[in-house]
């Protein structure tokens, strides 16, 4: 038993953590799911006491309602492609800047990581704020950018309050969260590899993707769930800048519990966002298994 | 015409010159070595020669063709790494076809290829496994077909051997010499390890500070060496100060200071020269009493200590006033670690051309 004191005396407390804040909240979701809304917002209660005693007071009717309505997995499908895009582009975007860093005198290499996550001193809201302002129809880059296409007879097009608003600024928050673990991965890639690459005949083009690619696949799988989970989720991003047009699930899951106070409903949207990530991560990591076992 | 002229050949870092006027000429089929100390330039070379690096003057020629003009990946020349930069991603089948595709060669000559290379180099059964799961004799064999499947026409090796153990290095020595006998493509050898260079090469350059001090057969570098770095880099050496008193084309005769006259051989020096007497322990003769040859330095003096090594004993001889002699003695009788113990009277003697005087 004391062999395994210093053990679960390092592991207990994160543990513990988890236990309290996750799991349990987690199941109490997927419960509140399955109960009806109260009268006044909130849960009804669990247990119904009527003449023939106690008997559970639970419903599929959240589901149900999900089930029934297209425009709930419309939304689904929208914010499916939105994080679509953003990881796309962020991964566009992400690797060759960290390649760059990677590659850059190992004297600068600390500056630039820090000047990726630089804006991560400032508050995220006052970020999306900013955007607002960058986007609204006064401001010097929608004057530009109109003034632009002006000149081809198209415009003026408004930026603030649309889906493109919403994916420009989700990739300007989650670009970071793709380029450090990106970065992770390249910077741990022997350079005699590319030596050998070229020394046995390999051309730039060949060498990027026949051994540097390859080679980065655990840092582009890392990048993707880190960029791709987060913006399923997120809220504030259109709720600031995507009016009524940009709205993602995050958005209907806030309204569900703060405005409609539909409890139940708000969780089981939850629940089946949460097991739309884990099936599309799960295929992902399963897929991504596949290849490294040499099947391609 | 030679394989691979090299003409004075140079490179610079910042204040540090690497590589300083080299020039050399590699013969197609030898197996020729850089040796020399770490930061001695060799590495430097032969990255300039696979072109990582280029020179800031000078020129290479391959087959009379300059090499400048041709992209590192198009060179046919490849190889080995010290790492033996394997990609781990790909399985060691994988790894030796790469070069092979790199030139776009049908898939049916490639599998030919490399089952064919896999067996030259007994691996046949490890071709679909990846780099991370062999062995390092086995890592280095995959790295050498890698290298050699393609035929080049010089292949490089960058201290191949250096990672593995002693047994193992000893039997890759004999690998490689066979190897490159088979094959016949020219090798060039960098390595820091003398008896490794010795073994190995057809011929040698010794380097050091980015010049060349000696370039020749391993048996002259060992015997003749022409300066004292190269006579105290390769194996040990006796280095003694000495002065010429009487100069001779076949033999002359050193002044010792503590220990006297002694004959030994430099067609070159003249009479008051400076400089030192390089004597190879192992001619030392040495016993208790010596019947010296008539063509032999003979000097009496006293063991002053002695290493055990096992195959033989190693006695540091005190001959005159601070001069000490090593000398070898095999172990050739069993159970005796020892013939003499420190302080006992000796003899040692030695023919006057084992002895080289070093001129400075």
């Amino acid at each position: 038993m004391a062999k395994h004191l210093g053990k679960w005396l390092i592991s207990g407390p994160p543990v513990l953590y988890l236990i309290v804040f996750f799991v349990i909240p987690t199941c109490i979701m997927v419960l509140a799911s399955f109960r009806y809304a109260g009268e006044y917002g909130g849960l009804a209660p669990v247990l119904l006491h009527d003449t023939s005693g106690a008997h559970l007071n639970l419903t599929l009717e959240s589901y149900h309602e999900f089930f029934s309505d297209f425009i709930y997995s419309w939304l689904f499908i929208k914010t499916l492609v939105y994080a679509l895009v953003t990881t796309f582009c962020c991964l566009l975007m992400a690797y060759p800047l960290a390649l760059l860093i990677a590659r850059s005198a190992s004297k600068y290499r600390d500056l630039l990581v820090l000047l990726v996550i630089l804006p991560f001193w400032s508050n995220f809201l006052i970020r999306i704020y900013a955007w607002m302002i960058l986007l609204g129809p006064q401001s010097a880059f929608s004057a530009a950018l109109n003034g632009f296409l002006g000149i081809f007879g198209v415009g003026p097009v408004r930026l603030l309050f649309t889906p493109f608003a919403v994916v420009l600024c989700l990739i300007y928050v989650q670009l970071p969260f793709m380029v450090l673990p990106l970065y992770a991965n390249l910077e741990k890639h022997d350079p005699a590899l590319l030596d050998a690459a070229q020394d046995l005949g390999a051309n730039a083009w060949q060498r990027f993707w026949r051994v540097t690619f390859p080679l980065s696949l655990p840092g582009i799988y890392a990048g993707i769930a880190l960029v791709f989970v987060p913006v399923l989720g997120i809220f504030a991003v259109p709720d600031i800048l995507g009016g009524t047009r940009g709205i993602m699930i995050g958005n209907l899951i806030k309204q569900e519990f703060l405005e409609a106070r539909d409890w139940p409903f708000g969780s089981a949207l939850s629940i089946m966002l949460t097991i739309g990530a884990m099936i599309i991560v799960g295929g992902a990591a399963l897929f991504a298994g596949r290849r490294r076992n040499g099947d391609v | 015409m030679a394989l691979l002229e090299i003409r004075n050949i140079v490179r610079r870092f910042g204040d540090f010159t690497a590589v300083d006027g080299v020039s050399m000429d590699i013969e197609a089929g030898e197996f020729f070595t850089l040796l020399g100390p770490s930061g001695c330039g060799k590495t430097t070379l032969l990255r300039m020669i696979a072109g990582f690096d280029s020179p800031q003057s000078g020129e290479m020629l391959l087959d009379g063709k300059d090499l400048a003009s041709i992209a590192p990946e198009k060179r046919p020349i490849h190889t080995v790494f010290q790492s033996y930069a394997l990609f781990p991603h790909m399985t060691v089948a994988e790894n030796i076809a790469f070069p092979l595709r790199m030139r776009k060669l049908g898939k049916g000559e490639i599998g030919e290829r490399v089952r064919q290379s896999l067996e030259d180099v007994r691996l046949a059964d490890r071709g679909g496994r990846y780099p991370g799961e062999l062995s390092g004799g086995q890592r280095q064999r995959v790295a050498l077909a890698r290298a050699l499947v393609n035929r080049p026409r010089l292949l490089l090796l960058d201290e191949p051997l250096a990672a593995l153990d002693m047994k193992l290095r000893e039997q890759m020595q004999l690998e490689l010499i066979n190897l490159q006998k088979e094959v016949g493509i020219t090798f060039i050898y960098v390595t820091h390890d003398q008896t490794e260079a010795l073994a190995l090469s057809h011929r040698i350059a010794v380097m050091n500070g980015g010049k060349v001090e000696q370039l020749d057969e391993p048996s002259k570098i060992y015997d003749s060496p022409k300066n004292r770095f190269v006579a105290d880099f390769i194996g040990t050496c006796n280095l003694i100060d000495a002065e010429v008193s009487v100069a001779g084309e076949e033999k002359m005769v050193l002044q010792i200071r503590g220990l006297g006259e002694v004959a030994a051989r430099n067609p070159g020096a003249i009479g008051g020269a400076k400089g030192i007497l390089a004597l190879r322990p192992e001619k030392v003769r040495i016993a208790a009493q010596l019947a010296p040859e008539s063509d032999e330095n003979h000097f009496k003096g006293r063991v002053h200590d002695f290493l055990y090594m096992g195959d033989v004993t190693v006695y540091i001889v005190e001959v005159g006033e601070g001069v000490h002699i090593e000398a070898l003695l095999p172990n050739s009788t069993a159970g005796r670690p020892r013939i003499l113990a420190v302080g006992d009277p000796v003899e040692i003697a030695w023919r006057y051309d084992a002895g080289t005087f070093l001129d400075g």
